[in-house]
């Protein structure tokens, strides 16, 4: 099954060709079939793969399919790396991604045909992309992958490119991640100036004959961050995230909350023997994590767009992963990763589902008391709500609880930060939950004439989603559990340089009931305070209106980049281009034009002018080379 | 210069000839004078072929300038029948700068070469280098093919000639 | 006797054709000063072909033979060019060089 590997990025780009060539021709339902059929038959091949790759004794395998760069001393072949890491991403990405396609027929269904189209088009060549990400078996590999997601995030979120806000928010989600990209790709220049190779197995072997704390490998270390930092939105590269709300909420589901965002934990999970190496980028990539866990949860405790609260928890989410990352626990990123793959995809869904509901509607606070008109997506939003915020039993309190046990281990004051997170997490997802689905509707009449629960194609991926978001925790059960952490083994051969922090059983029992009850606590304050929440319209004051306005981030950065970045292009422009450069060129031009305009009057057609002028040129001549 | 010698009175004559009749050339509102100026200016410098021994080069030059390049000019001014006044007259100023630019090159070119050091000529010292026998040798030998190359030449003109005038 | 005379007799008659090549406008006169100033410039060399005779060398007869070619190409010049005034005056009804000026469009 290895072997035909090749297939699980070769069908979503194939059904990106169909839909992309035959936009104008196919109608939605053939289109539906093609968008969402190559990704499932691409996750029945990654399941093939993954059960393969399971077995006990299975080494990573290499598959190459052509040479792609031979440069002098330089090879990279266009290979893929089959290995526990890559399976599992492909599992993630392919599933959640069908789950997203089938949920797009349905929730995409008012677009025109062609719109139609396009929109799985891009989404598909979206999966394509991803799949060589996280398939490559070199960095440069990688970065095709990292700028294609990048490419289909801009497509998607200016999906509407009518709406001049939504392609502003495009440009920004593709700026910010150019920055980062940049980033990335300076650290490949250097570790192919530095090894030679981009080749994940010649790299790794020979990072450690640096040694640890080397410049060099610090150096590529850092770089390498700063593309997972524009890539999974971190600050400083964070707000483009929020922003990129603008685009279809199935693509927020699919890009900007389970997959493409958690393409730079994916890097750094992969080049872990680099990272182990680098201690002090490792407290970099913690603290880093941490400040963007509390700065995008505090956030998101006053905004009041449903999907803006879920972009800021995934910012903070994905926060709790780099944290994990940091501290070297790299299984507890990746295992996050997975749940939170589950239960914000199940989270933008359902938000999706409401939206979809409301008519368009995103505001909280004009819905309210939807649980009596939309029950599936009332109860599965629950479960997302319950798994985000960490409720035992559920699969986001068992990642969490390792990232925070962790967390513990390597520094008191990182884990109590990230406790505070956590609270909060708690708290602003139970209060998006009770201000939609609870107390009155505070909607148009004509709004809630329309109030309806969803189509099959809609809620049934939510039930999936809500069931894996249940369940999905089980791979991992802690260490005080006495059961094997499966997940821990499965991925043991990639993860090779992991040091997780284990913790005395009776402190590791205590830190999760601590964090269990004070989430409850949270919980129940979330809900004596929103679950009859009324609309007063009250201007927000204090620290709440600063929260509500994202901390001033984006206006801080407005006036620190943009604006003086925008003076001197403009200076450029018209000092040095318009009235420097151009000013040169044009005035060669016309004083060209004006001297031949003058000289053409001497062509008069006289013969005996064009002889007398040939006669005393002949003089100068003789005149010059006899006398002088 | 008390005595001049003969070569020395006859160069002068001819050369006051040629240079009379060559202004007389220019100088001409008639074109038919300008002709026939232009036969006597041919002459002289035939005589001068002459003084210079070489005897091929002035039967050559009469039979070929004098006799059939003249009378084909006399011979197509006849038949246009162009007289003086059919000719407008150039700008004045254009004339002016014409005889001024040609003195100025007859200046340059005489104050360039007035100092130039180069073997005398022995006038009247008899050569048989301008003879037919010695130029035919060598033409026939060293330039064959510039000759049989001017024969091509001549073909072509002669086809050129016919061409245009029978349009 | 110097040559330089002969050089200067023949950078009179050379200036004087070209003298007549700027002053007259009859495409006739033209073409005649041409030819002056080509036999100004033979004559010059049978001047030389004698000067280097006279200095001893045996070679000197190519100049005059230089003379013949120039004669030749004089010839075939004057056949076309006449031939080509011909033309322009059955044309036009005139031998003015400036007439040619028209080409200029």
């Amino acid at each position: 099954m290895i072997h035909l590997v090749w297939l699980v990025p070769f069908l979503p780009l194939l059904g990106f060709l169909i839909n992309g060539l035959g936009r104008k021709y196919l109608p939605k339902s053939l289109t539906g079939v093609v968008g969402s059929g190559s990704v499932l038959a691409a996750f029945v091949i990654s399941l093939l793969i993954f059960f393969e790759v399971r077995q006990p004794g299975f080494t990573p395998q290499v598959v190459t399919l052509f040479d792609f760069i031979n440069v002098g001393s330089l090879h990279i072949p266009f290979a893929f790396q089959v290995d526990q890491l890559s399976a599992l991403f492909l599992l993630i990405i392919t599933g959640v991604g069908s789950l997203i396609h089938i949920y797009s027929t349905s929730y995409m269904h008012e677009e025109s045909n062609e719109g139609f189209a396009r929109y799985f088009a891009y989404l598909n060549l979206f999966v394509f992309s991803m799949l060589i990400l996280v398939l490559g078996a070199n960095y440069v590999m990688m970065f095709i992958g990292w700028e294609g997601v990048g490419l289909c995030s801009y497509l998607l979120i200016g999906f509407w490119f009518r709406n001049i806000n939504f392609n502003k928010a495009a440009n920004k989600a593709f700026i910010m991640n150019r920055i980062g990209d940049l980033g990335f790709l300076l650290g490949i220049f250097l570790m192919i100036q530095q090894f030679g190779s981009v080749t994940f197995s010649e790299v790794f072997e020979k990072v450690p004959a640096l040694g640890e704390g080397s410049i060099i490998l610090f150096a590529i270390a850092m770089l390498l961050f700063v593309g997972a930092m524009g890539k999974s939105a971190q600050v400083p590269l964070y707000t483009w995230l929020p922003d990129a709300m603008a685009g279809p909420t199935p693509v927020s589901a699919l890009i900007h909350a389970a997959t493409m965002v958690t393409a730079g934990i994916y890097m750094v999970a992969r080049s872990n023997v680099l990272y182990s190496l680098a201690p002090y980028i490792q407290a970099i990539i913690a603290i880093v994590g941490v400040v963007t866990a509390l700065l995008a949860a505090s956030i998101a405790l006053k905004q009041n767009d449903i999907k803006k609260v879920l972009a800021y928890s995934t910012v903070s989410q994905l926060g709790y992963m780099f944290l994990a990352l940091g501290t070297g626990a790299y299984t507890a990123a990746v295992f996050h990763v997975m749940t939170h793959a589950f239960f914000k995809a199940l989270l933008f869904l359902g938000s999706g589902s409401v939206i979809h509901a409301m008519g368009g509607e995103q505001d909280i606070r004009k819905m309210g008391g939807l649980k009596k008109w939309m029950p599936v997506t009332n109860i599965t939003f629950l479960i997302g709500c319950l798994a985000i915020a960490g409720i035992p039993g559920l699969s986001g309190f068992f990642s969490k609880d390792e990232i925070l046990a962790n967390a513990f281990g390597y520094n008191k004051v990182i884990y109590a930060l990230a406790l505070i997170g956590a609270l909060m997490t708690a708290f602003y997802m139970f209060r998006l939950y009770y201000i939609t689905f609870s107390g009155k509707f505070r909607g148009t009449h004509e709004q809630e004439h329309h109030l309806h629960e969803s189509p099959a194609a809609i809620t049934l991926p939510l039930i999936i989603l809500a069931v894996l978001s249940v369940i999905g925790g089980y791979v991992g059960l802690p260490e005080v559990f006495g059961a094997p952490h499966l997940l821990h083994e499965y991925l043991s051969p990639v993860l090779v340089s992991e040091h997780p922090h284990h913790l005395d059983h009776t402190l590791e029992w205590g830190l999760m009931g601590l964090s269990t009850v004070l989430v409850i606590v949270m919980i129940f304050i979330a809900r004596g305070k929103f679950s009859r929440y009324e609309d007063t319209g009250a201007e927000n004051t204090g620290i709440a209106k600063v929260l509500e306005n994202k901390w001033y981030v984006d206006e801080l950065y407005d006036a620190i980049i943009v604006k003086p970045l925008l003076v001197l292009s403009r200076f450029f422009r018209d000092g040095i281009e318009r009235s420097g450069i151009d000013a040169l060129v044009n005035g060669v031009g016309r004083g060209v034009k004006w001297g031949g305009g003058r000289i053409r009057l001497l062509q008069n057609g006289q013969v005996g002018f064009y002889i007398f002028a040939m006669v005393i040129g002949m003089i100068v001549l003789f005149v010059i080379s006899l006398f002088l | 210069m008390g005595t001049m010698s003969t070569e020395l009175m006859i160069f002068i004559l001819l050369s006051a000839i040629a240079i009379a009749s060559a202004l007389g050339v220019i100088l001409s509102k008639n074109p038919v004078n300008s002709v026939l100026n232009m036969i006597i200016c041919f002459v002289a410098i035939a005589g001068h072929y002459i003084m210079l021994n070489a005897q091929f080069l002035f039967v050559v030059h009469l039979i070929v300038y004098t006799g059939a390049i003249m009378v084909l000019f006399l011979f197509v001014l006849m038949m246009m029948n162009l007289n003086a006044d059919i000719e407008p007259q150039k700008r004045n100023w254009l004339k002016y700068a014409g005889a001024i630019s040609g003195g100025a090159l007859l200046l340059v070119l005489v104050g360039a070469l007035r100092e130039a050091s180069l073997p005398a000529v022995q006038a009247g010292s008899a050569t048989d280098i301008g003879l037919i026998a010695n130029l035919g040798k060598t033409l026939f030998t060293s330039y064959v093919v510039p000759f049989e190359l001017s024969s091509v030449l001549f073909l072509s003109a002669m086809v050129g000639a016919v061409v245009i005038g029978k349009k | 006797m110097p040559v330089q005379y002969y050089i200067f007799l023949s950078i009179a008659l050379f200036c004087i054709g070209v003298m007549g090549v700027l002053m007259r406008r009859n495409a006739i006169i033209i073409f005649m000063c041409i030819e002056l100033m080509l036999n100004a410039v033979n004559l010059l060399l049978v001047a030389f072909s004698k000067m280097w005779v006279d200095a001893g060398r045996i070679d000197a007869d190519a100049a005059q033979l230089f003379v013949f070619f120039v004669m030749v190409v004089a010839a075939a010049e004057v056949s076309v060019g006449l031939a080509i005034i011909v033309m322009m005056y059955r044309n036009t009804h005139s031998v003015d060089i400036n007439i040619l000026s028209r080409l200029k469009n």
